[in-house]
């Protein structure tokens, strides 16, 4: 809706692609809260996690306890945990529903199977191949390549909204007594309530690679062109018709 | 034409407005119809604590049971955190082996009472093998042996009115409160067994609460006075607990 309000009347034939918007209002909208309710997740996840730096596999674990392993931080047992926690989930409501709200609008608006969808041809393993070897030689993309995603962005995009971020979701409940006493099976299946604090911290560590990975991404492919897209909708600066 | 769409833009956005305004009334109205609103719903985490705690209340069964283990999933270690009470009527109690201790129960019951560990022995004994999880992350599994606490509840008598159980423990410093769903769970124990023995000191000797379905700072140690109340307003600084002025939520099903 709000995206037509900037189609220029007057395209013209050949820059008509260029000119349509290059995201939906609701990804630009869902992308940004997202982005502040992530970044807010991550600092206040490390604030829990200074509370107890030891993982565990199983049920139980503690101090005294054999561990899975031990982050080599100073900071073990700092009391940061109170406001972090409080935080945690302030950020994860509204991560989780906004994050409820993209996936439902992005599948009846088709934006998933139309855009996130490698198609056939695009999973042989020579395509992937030539998608690799171009990432790994830091090959900027042409700007008709910058109007859709590639099969390693699909690949990606599609594993962190459909895999990643509801593992993340469902490791966070897991380690609710309350939510656990009502669905154990939630807790069974990752093994345990320790095992599903150790999951939920891997997966945390996925996503902030993947983060990584993007923002690196986006500076490769044109820092201001990319952001520009993701908040006007526009790669290119408007133009007015004449 | 973009002026008419404007206008239409202009009034649809303001219906949508005044109906998620309404909305959001009708929705808070009925929240604290049906007991949905923690005493900590104020400040910057209000609406996330409320959320939790109302989705929580909606949807979970009332006496859903927290998982229950085998006796040889028993953890090995049971890590303490915090001291016992630094005070000498703590230690001569200890000294005394409890016997002159007493758990005074009052607030709006029908009778208020006050009781010795003899007399909480007294009531039929139950025992559960559950997990007590600190916020901080680190858990163990254990033996609790106790009286449900809905047991002494029906003994004294709690008036319909009641909304909240206030427990402190013996130095004063710990205390907090559950909500009435909690309070007449039938895993909710006051507790004076652990692993087959009595508490040990450590434990919160001889009596903690043992709040199941809560993480391990609402199972509050050293027991010895319980208020029953409708409302939190003139208690400590009306929050429900000392936890949500220190950053942590009142509500801990998590």
């Amino acid at each position: 809706m709000a995206e037509s309000a900037y189609l220029p009347g007057l395209a013209i034939q050949n820059s008509e692609v260029l000119d349509s918007s290059r995201h939906s209002a609701l990804v630009r909208v869902t992308h940004w809260i997202h982005a502040l309710s992530f970044f807010a997740l991550v600092v206040s996840g490390i604030a829990i996690l200074l509370a107890h730096t030891r993982f565990y596999w199983g049920e139980t674990g503690g101090e005294g306890a054999p561990s899975l392993f031990d982050l080599p931080l100073p900071l073990h047992r700092a009391h940061v945990s109170g406001w972090g926690r409080s935080l945690h989930f302030l950020s994860a409501w509204i991560c989780v529903l906004n994050g409820f709200f993209y996936a439902v609008s992005g599948l009846v608006s088709q934006h998933f199977r139309k855009n996130l969808l490698p198609a056939k041809a695009a999973l042989s393993w020579s395509s992937i191949a030539r998608a690799v070897s171009d990432h790994l030689h830091l090959k900027r993309p042409t700007e008709e390549e910058s109007l859709t995603y590639n099969v390693l962005q699909r690949l990606a995009y599609l594993a962190v909204v459909f895999l990643l971020f509801p593992l993340i979701i469902l490791t966070g409940l897991a380690m609710s007594p309350a939510i656990t006493s009502a669905v154990p099976t939630l807790v069974i299946i990752f093994g345990g309530q320790q095992s599903a604090r150790t999951i939920h911290f891997f997966i945390a560590n996925f996503l902030v690679l993947f983060l990584l990975v993007h923002i690196a991404m986006v500076c490769l492919a044109g820092f201001t062109k990319r952001v520009r897209a993701m908040i006007t909708g526009h790669s290119a600066a408007r133009k007015e018709p004449l | 034409m973009s002026d008419s769409l404007t206008r239409r833009k202009l009034i649809t956005t303001g219906l949508v407005a005044a109906a998620g305004a309404s909305g959001l009334g009708v929705a808070a109205a009925l929240a604290s119809r049906y007991g949905l609103i923690p005493p900590n719903h104020r400040g910057i985490f209000g609406p996330s604590e409320t959320l939790t705690y109302a989705a929580q209340r909606v949807l979970i069964p009332r006496h859903s049971l927290a998982r229950e283990f085998n006796r040889s999933e028993i953890s090995k270690v049971a890590f303490v955190n915090g001291k016992p009470p630094q005070n000498e009527a703590y230690q001569r109690h200890v000294a005394g082996g409890f016997a002159d201790w007493r758990l005074t129960v009052d607030g709006l019951v029908a009778r208020p009472s006050s009781f010795s560990v003899a007399d909480l022995k007294r009531f039929p004994g139950r025992s559960q093998i559950t997990h007590q999880a600190c916020e901080e992350g680190w858990s163990f599994i254990a033996e609790w042996i106790g009286v449900p606490l809905s047991t002494v509840l029906n003994f004294v008598g709690v008036s319909p009115q009641a909304r909240y159980v206030v427990y402190y423990s013996f130095d004063g410093f710990w205390w907090d409160s559950m909500d009435m769903p909690d309070a007449w769970h039938p895993q909710t124990f006051l507790a004076y067994g652990m692993n087959g023995g009595d508490l040990p000191v450590d434990h919160g000797a001889p009596v903690r609460m043992k709040v199941a379905r809560q993480l391990g700072y609402k199972s509050v140690k050293y027991i010895s006075h319980i208020t029953v109340t409708d409302a939190m307003k003139h208690i400590g600084d009306g929050q429900g607990s000392p936890a949500p002025a220190a950053g942590y939520s009142w509500y801990a099903g998590i």
